[in-house]
């Protein structure tokens, strides 16, 4: 019912949403941005049925990560597709405290802040959250946007042309250990840890400011 | 909330320590609070003299080398791998960093904030004592020379935590207690006693102890009529005190009671009988403390009647052995304890002996231990070491002289073997001619083993010069101790000889930082603790003491001498004095959980802890032997 009225002003969350990202001064300098290293798990990959079960995040800033800045929130969902349960083990009626998607949603957007998202192919994630934001009548993510994915076709010296690494690809050629393979916390971290030797490497070419690092997103531009 | 990946980096510090030390619950808040760095190959992350980070480092993935320059050449001190810790010796002592650390390659390390772990030094004693074993060797290194005594910027809150242990606890004494001067009468002084309700009351000079007089003085010298009322206060007390400095542990008073047969000890400020008295510590004050099972099982021991009981009573000082090792009662108090067990189990041994003989001996003799026992070292069964000197007789009587030594000796031994001393399977005991002697044939044989060291000499030296009495006339044992540091005063290259023997046993850690194990035999692939780590240290001590004249054989007390009387070499000397406890703590350890002698350790056995404490003690090992080399010109020989 509530998807007939259109809203005149936005809840609170979300109004501070759009001004810490538009207002952050913050990104002017690598030591100061902060990162969010985040990973969803969903129970398809369908954008309009499928539903996100659990988010997982960790932060940045000046090359560390941060583990007392991390997010872990599993959702209750009434969509439930037993095939992926096989890939991210969380059940239906699982030991995990759920809370509900909007819930879940603030807090993320709350632990956000003004961050830079990096995840890898984070056009998905990032589509199954803003999906889940509509469904709550805001959106979508103002927050700038990474894939490691595309960091490393920019640094990467072989394989050039092929248009797409797996998270498991990636770590074989940086050598990241996989512990946690789908948790979102899991992957969360895997994917931090990579962007922490992506920007390592991509450093030794570049300057490493922000500006660059966003030009790698030209498949991600929406 | 669930914290997928705090949990994931517990899961990762628990396997090594200290982390293994600390309950699952702090251990997460822990980890809650890592950061996780990267580095890559040669990345510097600290260098030295930079200000102290407010991180620790352990290495999660990858090595880390530390280095420091030093007359502008860069030396490799260490590499760390993974689960080791590296960066928090400047942050406890807050001081910069006193060398660099670098990837080795690429790298990822947990930094651990130290605010967090300030506390849990302080509510974990097993932690500090952790790092106090892995800090212990460096205080040998020159840059950390001004940091020594305060490795721990709080080390009297430390020390609290660890003083549960009763034996290690600092004894509860009398503080300012009554005295009188020497010059009141005795009816004076027991008035005093008598108001103040008293059993004991301390002569003083100027605040210093010179007596005491007990109610035993007033009964055994007044009440007997051998002194008058009248009669000076001086001249009825006992003199001269023992005294003790104020932080006398519970264990230290018992054995000091029992060695010196004391009812009352005097706590003076700096231990010294020539220091003010600060306070009294009595038998009573000693019986309120529980723990004192040492104390007990000597009583029971001087009242064994025949060597199965001895036995008995030894077994029960093996657990008491085990209990204190499990609860890390420092070393030098369990050593001490159990060789005034052992001291006593070989007295009583002699006198059994001597009344089954039924005839006493017809000259002064000393019997003497010789070896770990001489040096009383000895925490678990070991062979039997010892010997006998008595007096020189006319040539007429020496044949039944010696032959009723020899007698003694052989009874000796066997109740000392009932009671679980294996014989010496080189024969080094009294009941051997060779080793029950007059103090001239001893002296000779000395004279010629430092005269003319031939290797097997040479060995027995090492063994005969660690010898410590017994039982029996404390002059010939003096006589005999004095002519050994005579003879090497003369013949100083003995000591280059002893020091080249030392040497041919090298430094424990091979090329690559690994143990050096036993390359065949029994004990093939297993690491020799004894005589790779134990025994170098041993060798040392002896040698350095014989160098200086000091008659004294305990390998602690030997270094702590040495740390006097050459002040230029102190932290030498302790690093070596604290390895040794560490070796020799591990290998009773050892020793109780396999029921062996502790010897040879399975180096792949021992968790990632044990393997970094025992390394963490070779390197003084190295550098006493390299201070050996260059005292006593060891490559001169040859």
């Amino acid at each position: 019912m509530f998807r007939l009225f259109k809203r005149k002003s936005y809840p609170e969350f979300w109004k501070q949403h759009i001004e810490k990202v538009s207002k952050s001064k913050n990104y002017t300098n690598y030591e100061t941005i902060r990162f969010v290293a985040l990973d969803t798990e969903t129970t398809g990959f369908d954008y309009d049925n499928d539903r996100i079960l659990c988010i997982g995040a960790i932060a940045i800033k000046n090359n560390k990560i941060k583990v007392n800045d991390s997010f872990e929130v599993y959702i209750k969902q009434d969509v439930f597709n037993k095939e992926t349960v096989k890939i991210h083990g969380i059940r239906r009626n699982g030991n995990e405290v759920k809370v509900s998607e909007e819930e879940a949603l603030i807090k993320f957007i709350e632990y956000l802040d003004d961050a830079i998202i990096i995840a890898h192919h984070t056009k998905f994630d990032i589509t199954m959250i803003n999906e889940a934001l509509k469904r709550i009548n805001v959106g979508p993510l103002r927050s700038k946007q990474l894939d490691t994915n595309f960091i490393h076709k920019k640094i990467a010296t072989e394989n050039q042309f092929k248009k797409l690494f797996s998270l498991d690809e990636l770590c074989k050629i940086y050598n990241v250990k996989m512990h946690d393979r789908h948790t979102a916390s899991g992957d969360a971290l895997i994917t931090a840890y990579l962007f922490l030797k992506l920007t390592t490497k991509y450093k030794k070419n570049n300057a490493l400011n922000l500006t660059e690092l966003i030009r790698t997103n030209y498949y991600l531009s929406s | 909330m669930k914290n997928t990946i705090a949990e994931r980096i517990l899961d990762f510090l628990k396997g090594y320590p200290p982390f293994n030390l600390i309950p699952k619950i702090t251990l997460l808040e822990i980890a809650k609070n890592v950061e996780i760095h990267y580095f890559e190959k040669d990345q510097i992350i600290f260098s030295q003299n930079d200000n102290p980070h407010e991180h620790f480092y352990m290495v999660y993935e990858g090595a880390v080398r530390l280095y420091r320059f030093a007359e502008d050449k860069k030396h490799v001190l260490d590499i760390c791998d993974e689960g080791d810790l590296f960066g928090l010796r400047p942050l406890i002592m807050k001081e910069n960093y006193l060398m660099g650390a670098a990837a080795n390659e690429e790298t990822i390390l947990y930094s651990i904030p130290i605010n967090i772990f300030n506390d849990i030094i302080l509510n974990f004693p097993k932690v500090s004592q952790f790092l106090i074993a892995s800090f212990a060797t460096n205080t040998r290194d020159p840059f950390s020379e001004k940091h020594k005594g305060k490795l721990f910027a709080n080390i009297e809150a430390i020390k609290k935590v660890e003083n549960n242990f009763i034996e290690a606890q600092s004894a509860k004494y009398t503080r300012n207690p009554i005295t009188c001067p020497p010059s009141i009468s005795v009816q004076e002084a027991a008035i005093i006693m008598t108001k103040n309700v008293i059993n004991s009351i301390v002569v003083t000079k100027n605040k210093i102890p010179i007596g005491i007089i007990t109610d035993k003085d007033m009964r055994t010298k007044i009440g007997t009529g051998l002194f008058k009322i009248t009669d000076k206060a001086a001249s009825i007390m006992t003199q001269p005190v023992i005294t003790f400095p104020e932080n006398i542990t519970v264990a230290e008073a018992q054995i000091a009671r029992l060695k010196h047969k004391v009812s009352h000890l005097c706590i003076t400020k700096d231990g010294t009988n020539t220091s003010e008295l600060v306070g009294i510590l009595s038998e009573h004050d000693l019986n309120l403390i529980q723990g004192n099972n040492p104390l007990l099982l000597i009583k029971e021991i001087k009242l064994a009647k025949d060597a199965e009981t001895l036995k008995y009573i030894r077994s029960k000082a093996a657990e008491l052995t085990k209990g204190y090792i499990e609860q890390e009662i420092p070393i030098y108090f369990v050593t001490k304890v159990i060789s005034e067990i052992n001291t006593a189990i070989t007295k009583r041994a002699i006198e059994l002996s001597i009344k089954e003989i039924g005839r006493k001996p017809p000259v002064a003799y000393s019997w003497f231990a010789v070896g770990s026992q001489g040096r009383k070292e000895q925490l678990l069964m070991t062979d039997q070491d010892n010997a006998l000197v008595f007096e020189n007789v006319e040539e007429e009587q020496y044949e039944s002289v010696k032959s009723y030594f020899l007698n003694l000796a052989t009874k000796v031994t066997e109740k000392l073997n009932i009671v679980g001393f294996d014989y010496c399977p080189a024969n080094i005991m009294a009941s051997n001619p060779k080793w029950c002697s007059s103090i001239d044939e001893w002296k000779q044989q000395f004279k010629e083993w430092i005269k003319d060291p031939i290797p097997e000499k040479i060995l027995l030296s090492i063994i005969f010069f660690d010898f410590e009495l017994i039982y029996g006339n404390q002059e010939l044992y003096d006589e005999m101790a004095k002519s050994v540091l005579k003879y090497i005063r003369k013949n100083q290259i003995f000591l280059s000889f002893l020091g080249k023997v030392t040497l041919d046993n090298p430094p424990p850690l091979g090329f690559f930082k690994q143990f050096l194990v036993e390359q065949d035999g029994e004990n093939k692939d297993n690491f020799d603790i004894k005589s790779r780590a134990i025994r170098p240290l041993v060798d040392a001590a002896r040698i350095f003491s014989l160098y200086h004249g000091l008659q004294i054989n305990n390998t602690i007390a030997r270094y702590e001498k040495l740390m006097e009387v050459e002040p230029q070499n102190k932290d030498l000397f302790e690093s070596c004095s604290n390895s040794f406890k560490i070796l020799l703590q591990f290998r009773t350890s050892q020793g109780l959980t396999n029921n062996d002698t502790g010897r040879y350790v399975d180096i792949n056995n021992l968790s990632k802890a044990d393997r970094l404490k025992l390394k963490s003690c070779f390197n003084p090992i190295k550098n006493v032997q390299e201070a050996l080399k260059l005292r006593f010109k060891t490559s001169q020989i040859s």
